[in-house]
């Protein structure tokens, strides 16, 4: 997930605001990603990328920015891995590290950007998930609400959008402090 | 007559439109059955609680499955541009959707070709769809929480976790962002925003702020903010005007939430629950 930490990091200007552009390697790496991409139905297109991001390849995908989770989901377990991803416009972006932690004696709520979760402390159950806008949000709560930890997969393998990855950030924080204490 | 746009967390639900029935904490559309439990179709739960305890008709809704993927809204997109022009609807509200500039275009272009405009309501992924768009403006209600009025306010944000880090969420800068997203026309002429405190704004003044009664249990609870746009919905499509509709159904789902007396475990189909009371005793109506 760190290529898409990158994603919320950059400064780079530019137009097309909801677009966000992956870096290859090289150019057969940009066609068989291309080709599983458009075969799975996403809205993408090869494009030349912009000077100042060129990496080692004169080609790059542009995908819509809302499902970078589950376009590098996708990518990763067809062994393709980008060698960065950035967002198409001005990208001074909110910082993801900051989380709000609120303590309610029996449950923990954590917050990170637009998603809560929230955890029984004593039997490690999720009881609760809210906020998010994208349509896996209600489905990530039908699978993990009601169930600990050990007993679901982490939201990342179920989500595809950029809520359920804030959802991650908030899931491998609570996780950690309830594993601490 | 009011009709909800939204998904379900299945993969293998159709396209499907319809009046809803709400019998216990299942909705009924066609012949499939949907828990209450979340999103979309808590906000249509909701929604039913209101227009059954005025004594009006039931909504219609378009719903389809789609667990993040993106292809049944898609699907339910591609379907409600052509369906849209044989409707005649008075209110229409927009939910958990997967946001997509271009279909919010489209999806505009065809309400703006019906004779008479319904009431425009958006909440969760439309909304985005609408301020990524450009598109804000065209809506007549936007109900954001704190951290969407964050991106609501930042111009160059085209999605609620790319806000920038000086919009921070924080409840204390609300009239700030409130300011702000209407300064650059990212939002629509009415705006409840749900917090701690709910804002009512009509272009851009705030009208009024209800932040009684708090109940700290409600923040961790999901469908709490589904729950109040279904109930503005209904308000709404009854006849209340904008801002008295707003100002009601923050009352009345701060009352539901007191009513039910949760914990931060509790779900949303136990606040619903408490809907028809809370309306009736903040309307002085008798229980049947």
């Amino acid at each position: 997930m760190g290529i898409l930490k990158k994603l919320f990091k950059s400064d780079k200007k530019g137009e097309n605001l909801d677009r966000g552009i992956l870096l290859f390697e090289n150019t057969s790496e940009v066609i068989r990603a291309e080709d599983i991409l458009k075969s799975k139905g996403f809205d993408i297109k090869v494009i030349g990328p912009p000077a100042h991001v060129r990496k080692g390849c004169d080609l790059a995908i542009e995908f819509p920015i809302v499902e970078a989770m589950g376009i590098l989901n996708l990518l990763e377990a067809q062994k393709i891995e980008p060698i960065d991803c950035l967002p198409s416009g001005d990208g001074n972006l909110k910082p993801v590290d900051l989380f709000n932690i609120k303590d309610y004696g029996r449950f923990l709520m954590v917050r990170a950007a637009n998603m809560k979760i929230t955890v029984d402390k004593n039997s490690l159950t999720i009881v609760n998930i809210s906020g998010g806008g994208c349509p896996d949000v209600p489905y990530l709560a039908s699978v993990l609400v009601g169930k600990k930890f050990n007993e679901v997969p982490e939201p990342r393998q179920l989500g595809h959008t950029l809520c359920g990855y804030a959802l991650q950030l908030a899931y491998d924080k609570i996780k950690e402090l309830c594993l601490q204490s | 007559m009011l009709a909800i746009i939204g998904t379900v967390p299945e993969e293998d639900f159709p396209v499907l439109f319809g009046k809803v029935k709400l019998i216990n904490d299942f909705l009924y559309i066609e012949d499939r059955k949907v828990s209450i439990q979340r999103g979309t179709s808590a906000l249509i739960a909701s929604a039913c609680k209101v227009f059954q305890s005025l004594k009006k008709d039931l909504p219609y809704a378009y719903l389809v499955g789609d667990t993040g993927k993106g292809y049944g809204s898609k699907k339910l997109y591609e379907f409600f541009v052509n369906d849209i022009k044989k409707r005649s609807f008075d209110t229409l509200t927009f939910h958990y959707l997967m946001p997509d500039a271009d279909w919010c275009n489209k999806i505009l272009l065809a309400i703006e070709e019906l004779s008479v405009k319904p009431f425009l309501i958006a909440d969760a992924g439309f909304m985005y769809a609408g301020k990524m768009s450009g598109n804000a403006e065209s809506f007549d209600l936007f109900t954001p929480d704190p951290g969407e009025l964050a991106f609501l306010a930042d111009e160059q944000a085209p999605h609620p976790f790319y806000t920038r880090g000086f919009f921070l969420e924080d409840e204390g800068r609300v009239e700030e962002f409130i300011h702000r997203a209407y300064k650059f026309k990212n939002t629509a002429k009415y705006m409840l925003v749900k917090g701690r405190a709910d804002y009512i704004v009509i272009d851009g003044k705030i009208k009024e702020i209800v932040s009684e009664p708090v109940i700290e249990a409600l923040e961790p609870i999901g469908g709490t903010g589904d729950s109040i746009t279904g109930i503005v919905s209904a308000l709404i499509d009854s006849g209340y005007n904008p801002e008295q509709a707003c100002v009601l159904a923050s009352k009345i789902n701060r009352l539901s939430g007191r009513l039910a007396n949760p914990e931060p475990s509790s779900q949303i189909s136990e606040i619903i629950r408490f809907i028809p009371s809370a309306l009736k005793a903040l309307l002085g109506l008798k229980d049947e």
